[in-house]
């Protein structure tokens, strides 16, 4: 054994007792407590010493001569390829029996539709869930506690995620009422009396890609999707002006209570969220 | 009457490397010329080892010795980019046992509960079983953090592995003929090991992985004509579903680790069968392979990188926070943070569906969603070149020969060129991903990135292409690193004063 060689063994046995000392070490850490960051060190240097060590044995210690093997064509040739064709042919009389190819076709078919069953058994059909939200005439805007929201709560350019009576932290029906101020808010037909003081409400689901339509620019009247960066203008009907949404936030009709709560008009008017290929169908 | 036998066969001596020292065979012959019959006798029926004992017992039931044999002999061509495979198998199999223990400990549930535990931050918050599974599993369960956050750093090098040997495989025209099986093989490894990611990431129902979640539901629901049903049978109703969660688990844990497995086999296989690529140096030819064997050398080396692979990831799970979900909070449809930014290989999906213009047309009353083209089409489109590739490429070189020799990345600028504007089409699309991370960084408006990116990802990857299609085409005057002669190029002075190439 040379000199280059007793080298490379010393080094691979420290490298083993790297990996012998830290494996104990590391069940003491564990023993005495356990720290991730301790933990952690000791498992990469048990694993690294095992590792550099059988690295080192082989490039240091083996034989590494250059080795040269044949590599022959993969294929058999025509008469390979002619021998199974025939073996899976011949016995089943495969080609002459037209009408029962046909026929195991179409029974694999209906085979295939008998195998849909379970498939649609994981969702239900659509149907107008994506239509429709909790929201109806008469429900309360709430909060997350299920409380009314009061007018007086909010001051000029607040904001506060409501949801329809019964239904805190419902996902489709969560709004944003907004104290944008009468004097800024610039709808127009129903919409205009659907924003009663100054109050205006539009859906909180994006119409992009459906994140919770976070962030509120007040002084520039503008929503923001923290996703995407839809960028929607709260004064003009929350109409998109920047990013990939392409559909304002639908506007909910709500009115403004005696005691200075908002009770909703109705359900939103068109479908929340993102869009979807019938949302114009109606269902 | 049988002789004494004299002791163990004599076994053939070698030298360091391999050439045969005694010769059983002319021994033999030697005793049967001296007429020595007990040594005849011990020389050709000796007394088996203790080894050969063992594979004989093995053989005797199997029949594999032959082949075992053969498999100990294989030759692999050593390139130590074709170690980046193997570091991606490696990952697999640190991910399958980290992921084995996360499982004991996590439930796959939506249901609400209090959080009790150690964290004060969230005592007292209604989250889910699986939000307080995962929050018990890090604070509760000694080591619990540790093998969470290194599975979490496995996943993430994973991806970065399997992307970084699909880029060997390209540049160096690896996956052509006869090889275009294998080609599809790991493209179907690459998505299996998203869905992995993507699955993965969305279980301990954070946050952050919920809001993931929504943006996939919101893609699924966007696909013309069956998007709602698609997304309702892949989620169980309307986003957010209980049944969500107990879904992703069984396709994490079971159907697609399964699948990978499966796809692992086949890959590994056919590189078995058709044995390995190799550049062209040395005494590479197309019609043999050089290298090393495969036992014991090769053996140890991927053994020894094996046991590197998880000191590197256990290191990062050690030191290097991942995943902090107490500090994201438990899912809740209307909460949101900001900046949201999922796992670095989903980025540019995120980045698509960022800087996308908003077009939502409506076409005989069917409205195609903003969300179709940036999260449906463009990555099905770009997926597919990838898938496909091979078969492209044949279609435009028209090459249809066997190739075991590889390229070197220069020598087909049509095919460098072309990859390289790809992974520059997903670097920008990446970094458009994180623009309002970086638009707070660089103190611009998030208006100006996003039109700069919408800029960048047409006019980046046309520029990557016509810079790398040059650079290959004047690489490829200077001579390929096997035909350099060594020692550099002797030069002569010619008879008109100039410099001329000597023989």
């Amino acid at each position: 054994m040379n000199r280059r060689e007793r080298r490379a063994e010393r080094l691979v046995l420290a490298c083993f007792a790297v990996t012998f000392l830290t494996g104990l070490g590391l069940l003491g850490v564990y023993t005495l407590g356990g720290d991730t960051q301790v933990q952690g060190v000791l498992l990469a240097l048990c694993l690294g010493g095992l590792g550099a060590g059988i690295v080192l044995w082989a490039q240091e210690l083996m034989s590494n001569e250059e080795r040269v093997e044949e590599r022959h064509p993969l294929g058999t040739g025509p008469e390979g390829s002619a021998a199974v064709a025939e073996a899976l042919t011949d016995e089943a009389g495969f080609s002459r029996r037209r009408v029962l190819q046909g026929g195991l076709v179409a029974a694999l078919g209906g085979l295939a539709a008998a195998l849909a069953i379970p498939v649609l058994s994981l969702g239900p059909a659509p149907g107008r869930s994506l239509f429709e939200t909790p929201w109806k005439k008469g429900l309360h805007l709430v909060g997350f506690d299920n409380q009314p929201v009061k007018a007086d709560a909010i001051p000029q350019d607040g904001v506060v995620t409501v949801f329809p009576e019964g239904f805190p932290g419902s996902a489709d029906g969560q709004t944003l009422l907004i104290h944008a101020g009468a004097d800024r808010l610039q709808l127009q037909g129903d919409a205009a009396t659907w924003a009663p003081n100054g109050f205006v409400a539009y859906s909180k689901v994006c119409t992009h890609a459906g994140c919770p339509v976070g962030l509120y620019r007040a002084a520039q009247g503008q929503l923001i999707c923290p996703c995407h960066q839809s960028t929607f203008d709260v004064m003009q009907g929350a109409v998109p002006v920047f990013g990939p949404a392409a559909r304002p936030l639908p506007q909910l009709p709500i009115q403004l209570e005696a005691d200075g709560t908002f009770t909703a008009l109705g359900d939103f008017s068109e479908p929340v969220g993102p869009s979807f290929w019938d949302m114009r169908l109606g269902g | 009457m049988k002789a004494p036998r004299f002791g163990r066969r004599e076994r053939p001596v070698v030298d360091p490397i391999g050439r045969p020292l005694n010769d059983p065979a002319r021994e033999l012959r030697d005793a049967e010329a001296r007429g020595d019959a007990s040594a005849v006798d011990v020389i050709a029926d000796p007394e088996p080892t203790e080894l050969e004992r063992i594979t004989g017992w093995l053989d005797e039931r199997t029949g594999l010795a032959g082949l075992v044999r053969t498999t100990l002999r294989k030759v692999f061509p050593d390139h130590w980019s074709f170690l980046l495979g193997e570091i991606a198998l490696f990952c697999f199999i640190i991910l399958v046992a980290t992921g084995t223990f996360l499982t004991f400990f996590f439930v796959p549930s939506a249901s609400q509960t209090t959080y009790a535990g150690p964290y004060p931050p969230l005592q007292g918050a209604t989250v889910s079983e699986a939000y307080n599974s995962v929050l018990r599993l890090s604070f509760d369960v000694k080591a619990g953090l540790l093998m969470r956050q290194v599975h979490h750093w496995t996943a993430v090098v994973f991806v970065a592995v399997i992307v970084a040997h699909l880029s060997r495989v390209f540049f160096t025209g690896a996956f052509r003929r006869p090889r275009e099986i294998n080609w599809l093989i790991g493209f179907g490894l690459l998505t299996f090991a998203l869905a992995e990611g993507f699955t993965g990431y969305s279980l301990p129902d954070d946050l952050l992985s919920g809001t993931g979640a929504r943006i996939a539901y919101s893609a699924a629901i966007s696909i013309p004509l069956i998007g709602p049903y698609v997304a309702s049978l892949l989620f169980g109703g309307e986003f957010p579903t209980a049944a969500f969660l107990p879904r992703f688990f069984v396709l994490h844990v079971m159907l697609l680790p399964a699948l990978f497995a499966g796809a692992i086999v086949a890959h590994v296989g056919l590189v078995f069968l058709q044995k390995h690529t190799q550049f062209r140096v040395g005494r590479a030819r197309e019609d043999n392979v050089v290298g090393r064997h495969f036992w014991p050398g090769q053996a140890f080396v991927s053994g020894g990188l094996f046991f590197l692979t998880a000191a590197v990831v256990a290191l990062l799970g050690g030191l290097v926070q991942i995943n902090p979900i107490w500090a994201y909070g438990p899912f809740d449809a209307p909460i949101v943070s900001s900046p949201a930014q999922p796992d670095w290989y989903v980025g540019w999906l995120d980045g698509s569906l960022r800087i996308f213009p908003p077009f939502e047309p409506v076409i005989l009353g069917i409205t195609i969603p903003s969300a179709f083209v940036p999260g449906v089409v463009i990555p099905g489109i770009l997926f597919t070149i990838v898938g496909i590739w091979p078969f492209i490429e044949r279609r435009v070189t028209g090459d249809r020969a066997p190739h075991n020799l590889l390229d070197w990345p220069w020598e087909s600028p049509f095919r460098a060129a072309t990859g390289a504007a790809i992974l520059g089409l997903f670097a920008i699309l990446t970094l458009a991903g994180g623009n309002d991370v970086l638009s707070a960084f660089l103190d611009l408006p998030i208006e100006s990135l996003t039109w700069l990116f919408r800029f960048l990802v047409l006019a980046f990857p046309i520029a990557v292409w016509l810079v790398v299609y040059a650079l290959c085409r004047s690489r490829q005057r200077y001579p390929a690193p096997d035909e350099r002669p060594k020692g550099g190029i002797r030069l002569v002075r010619n008879a008109t004063g100039g410099w001329e190439e000597a023989e």
